[in-house]
């Protein structure tokens, strides 16, 4: 636990743009506008898998109010190379192809075309009188059946099955031949969508001097100024994007979809073209998380100890490869010491939209197995499911399947904070309900990040960062140079910068942004201290190794200026102080994550309530407790909804059945309790203030924490998710109740 | 270009008049036509809340509403929440309890929550939850809104009791 005294770090403060945010006044990427703003529509296939024959726009250009039309033909012809999106290497042509479809349309609600007219609703006319030809073809849904020799191919002349790996730890025969109980068992989730509130929107105008700018909401601004080059293959120097504030990401909005369309409609029109999704086109057209099939297997000694683990982990990644079944095969069995083990991982193509990153990507799918196999051999052996966890449980030094040695980590600190809470001893209260507990495990990223730090004469500083505040990173990122500084947090001014005004800085996602540039503005500010030791030493006529800084408090003899005071003689003494720094920290920090959940379940509707949910996380160091205990809510809640209710209903035709908020069931104020946190602090020793990342892990032990109390509440184990009334009815009639 | 209806109405206690089309939405009108960008749309189909208005004394989710039946009306949106300069106190408790991570959705929950308040100066978490159900939000789990609501409502109390 981290024992050093800090003033501004562990406090909470008001973040520094949440008036704007309470009163209506920030600026999110559909607020944007300019002079002769156009919008843009864009024409999405109505089926699953076809091949385009013809696109005849001529009608659409005839309609009064049309400006211009694009389709995939508009991108320069360029070479196919390999392309990096942020998220790894991929074809060029299949970066354009999830954005303009290219000979074939992949999943419903690809885009094909696209018109800029005058308003909304003419755009959304002249796009129905886009005539496009298809050729429809079979679809296939499902990854097992993806796999198959007799699956409609995807990709011409490419299989199905994008890539695999396998991961080999010891020997797992052998492990398994010494167990004493082996438990095995199959499990499928669903497709589901990250529901970030507000819909993808980008505004891009592409200037007469070929400069082009975008205004929209994502979680890395760099991002979509490199994409959006690569795509349009111009040089990234030519393209600014302005990030706007976010309404939600959850890891949905690192890919690009509008802002090459909108760049490409801006430079046929003259003029600057908005497109903004509708709810649907989120659902449809934009990068849910992946449908999963797994088997996991698991064997332990009588007296509790795990011999030896096996995964098989199939993801559909949707229309191109990438689903995020590397991490789940990271993670699956992360929280064990486990000396033999074997993972298979699968990336599997399927005619569904293009997977995204979902917050800890694959990570709850593969959880949501080991930890109900986990429990199952709990109950099986006659162990509390915490001690099982404990005497297994991940440590310093333990190494993980896929190959890396665990750092200083808090499985063991979660895992006892889960014991000893008082949640784990209380009393359950009535019939038909159940206690589960789960944990889970992300890796959390580093990344590169930038800040610079503007000193004013007032003694206040302006910081400059490019990382799009999604939860209060803002604040986050100001009170770590605040700490620093040892100013009043009030006194740092952040701004999330555009492209051309900062370095460069990765997305706000991987649990990173507090972590990485946190960091950077840590080392900014370190940057202005030295500096203004200087400029003290200057004035003092002495060495400046002689100035000493202590809480905002420079010294050296008996002469003493505070930062305030001497920010006042910045010009006097050689002019203004920009205190500038850059990371790619290598010390990143993994948190885990654990649950106690109480459910009672219906047993005439299925329906599971959850009556108490207890959030425990390490993250390292909490820098704005509130702002960490609301990760691990918001967490919590998205692994509640993806449990309970949140699934694509895809009908065989790959149609989506429930594209709209009311049938896509997110959970709601009413259908949750509080939601109790507690927060454990292990120092990350790679981080100056030990900070881990707080973002994602909570995500991972809902599921399955949910699906073990609901097995403990009727004696039903649930291998399927979401675990939604008919799918609960379905399993306890299966089982004779 | 369809022709356009010339409409009056009352928008936070000021008298604002406008030209909009039949098709589009009184959402639409305030943000696109009126400049009044605080009210969000998430959905356009009614089922996020982060459109959320006062519409003669009744919350709306302004997307199914037309622009053209807002003549006449009184209508409040999230730009008339503060008290001039200084800050409703569901506004300043949403602040304190850090009860918005992205903040697309907290105009709708602060409309839906005022007009909570207004009529029931002391609901308990349940009658909270159960009014805010029509307001999505995917950051927060809404446990700090709910306590941002119950702060509020005791904040108004001894308001009203000065």
């Amino acid at each position: 636990m981290s024992a050093k005294a800090y003033s501004v770090i562990g406090t909470r403060p008001i973040r520094h743009d949440g008036a704007d945010k309470v009163t209506g006044r920030a600026l999110y990427g559909a607020d944007f506008t300019a002079a002769g703003l156009l919008h843009g529509a864009i024409v999405r296939s109505p089926h699953a898998h076809a091949r385009i024959k013809s696109i005849d726009t001529t009608r659409a250009l005839a309609f009064p109010g049309v400006k211009a039309v694009v389709t995939s033909a508009d991108f320069p012809e360029t070479a196919e190379r390999m392309v990096d999106l942020g998220e790894g290497d991929t074809p060029l042509s299949y970066a354009r192809g999830n954005v303009l479809a290219i000979d074939k349309v992949l999943y419903r609600g690809h885009a094909v075309a696209a018109v800029a007219a005058a308003s909304p609703h003419v755009a959304e006319e002249a796009a129905a009188l886009i005539d496009v030809v298809y050729e429809r073809l079979p679809c296939v849904l499902t990854a097992p059946e993806a796999m198959l020799e007799s699956a409609p191919q995807l990709h011409d002349g490419k299989s199905n099955l994008a890539s695999q790996f396998q991961h080999v730890l010891g020997d797992a025969a052998k492990g398994f031949a010494e167990a004493d109980v082996v438990v095995e068992r199959e499990f499928n989730t669903a497709t589901v969508h990250q529901g970030y509130i507000e819909p993808h929107n980008a505004t891009a105008l592409w200037n007469n001097d070929g400069r082009v700018h975008v205004w929209c909401s994502t979680q890395g601004s760099f991002v979509v100024r490199d994409c959006t080059a690569l795509i349009l293959d111009i040089p990234v120097s030519r393209v600014k994007v302005t990030p706007m504030e976010i309404g939600g990401g959850f890891g949905g909005k690192i890919p690009v979809y509008l802002e090459p369309v909108a760049a490409l409609l801006s430079k046929k029109s003259g003029r600057p073209v908005k497109i903004v999704m509708t709810r649907k086109d989120c659902f449809e057209a934009t990068g849910p998380t992946p449908g999963s099939f797994m088997r996991v297997k698991i064997g332990a000694t009588k007296d509790g100890r795990i011999t030896a683990a096996q995964a098989y982990l199939a993801f559909e990644a949707g229309a191109y490869p990438g689903a995020m079944v590397g991490p789940a095969g990271m993670t699956v069995f992360a929280p064990y010491d486990i000396p033999n083990a074997v993972v298979d991982g699968f990336d599997v193509v399927v005619n569904k939209p293009s997977t995204a990153a979902y917050r800890a990507p694959g990570a709850p799918n593969a959880a949501f197995a080991t930890e109900s196999v986990i429990d199952e051999l709990a109950q099986k052996l006659g162990i509390d499911p915490i001690e099982f966890r404990l005497k297994n449980a991940a440590k310093e030094g333990t190494r993980r399947v896929d190959g890396p040695k665990f750092r200083r980590i808090g499985c063991v600190e979660v895992l006892e904070a889960m014991k000893n809470h008082p949640h784990y001893s209380a009393p359950l209260g009535g019939p038909n309900r159940g206690r589960g507990v789960a944990v889970g495990f992300w890796f959390n990223v580093g990344l590169q990040s930038s800040a610079t730090l503007n000193v004013n004469a007032d003694g206040t500083v302006n910081l400059v960062e490019g990382s799009t505040d999604i939860g209060g990173t803002r604040t986050s990122i100001a009170m770590q140079a605040a700490e620093v500084l040892g100013i009043p947090v009030a006194d740092v001014n952040p701004s999330v910068a555009d492209t051309d005004s900062v370095g460069f800085t990765a997305v706000t996602g991987g649990s990173r942004t507090t972590f990485a540039t946190g960091w950077a503005a840590y080392e900014a500010a370190q940057d202005v201290v030295r500096q203004m030791k200087q400029r003290a030493a200057k004035l003092w006529e002495v060495e400046a190794a002689a100035v000493s800084f202590d809480s905002g408090v420079f010294t050296s003899g008996g002469r003493k200026l505070t930062f305030k005071e001497l920010a006042d003689q910045l010009p006097a003494t050689g002019g203004p102080v920009v205190g500038s720094a850059t990371v790619n920290p290598r010390g990143v920090g993994g948190s885990f994550a654990g649950n106690i959940v109480d459910v009672e379940v219906d047993p005439e509707t299925g329906k599971t309530t959850i009556l108490r949910f207890t959030a425990v996380q390490d993250v390292g160091k909490a820098i704005h407790p509130s702002y960490v205990e609301g990760q691990m809510q918001g967490g919590s809640v998205q692994g509640i909804g993806w449990a309970l209710n949140e699934e694509y209903f895809m009908g065989a035709d790959g149609t989506m059945m429930n594209s709209s908020f009311l049938d896509y069931r997110m959970p709601t104020a009413l259908d949750l309790p509080m939601i109790d946190t507690c927060i454990v602090e292990v120092a990350n020793p790679g981080h100056p203030f030990g900070v881990r990342g707080v973002g994602e892990a909570n995500i991972v032990p809902p599921t399955p924490a949910i699906a073990n109390a609901i097995e403990r509440a009727t004696g039903v184990r649930m291998t399927r998710l979401p675990m939604s009334p008919p799918t609960v009815m379905e399993a306890l009639w299966s089982a004779g109740n | 270009m369809p022709a356009q209806t010339h409409v009056t109405a009352t928008i936070n206690g000021e008298p604002v008049q406008f030209l909009c089309e039949p098709r589009q939405s009184l959402l639409e009108c305030l943000r696109d036509i009126l400049g009044m960008t605080g009210t969000k749309e998430g959905c356009n189909d009614g089922n996020c809340g982060s459109c959320t208005i006062v519409f003669d004394g009744r919350i709306v989710t302004s997307c199914l509403v037309l622009g053209v039946e807002a003549r006449g009306k009184e209508i409040s949106t999230i730009e008339g929440i503060a008290r001039g300069n200084r800050l409703h106190p569901l506004q300043q408790a949403f602040l304190e309890n850090a009860a918005l991570q992205c903040g697309i959705c907290t105009p709708g929950f602060i409309v839906a929550a005022k007009a909570l308040l207004d009529q029931e100066p002391e609901p308990d978490e349940e009658r909270i939850r159960f009014w805010l159900a029509n307001n999505l939000c995917r950051c927060t789990g809404y446990d700090k809104i709910v306590r941002a609501v119950e702060q509020a409502a005791a904040v108004c109390k001894q308001e009203a009791a000065r």
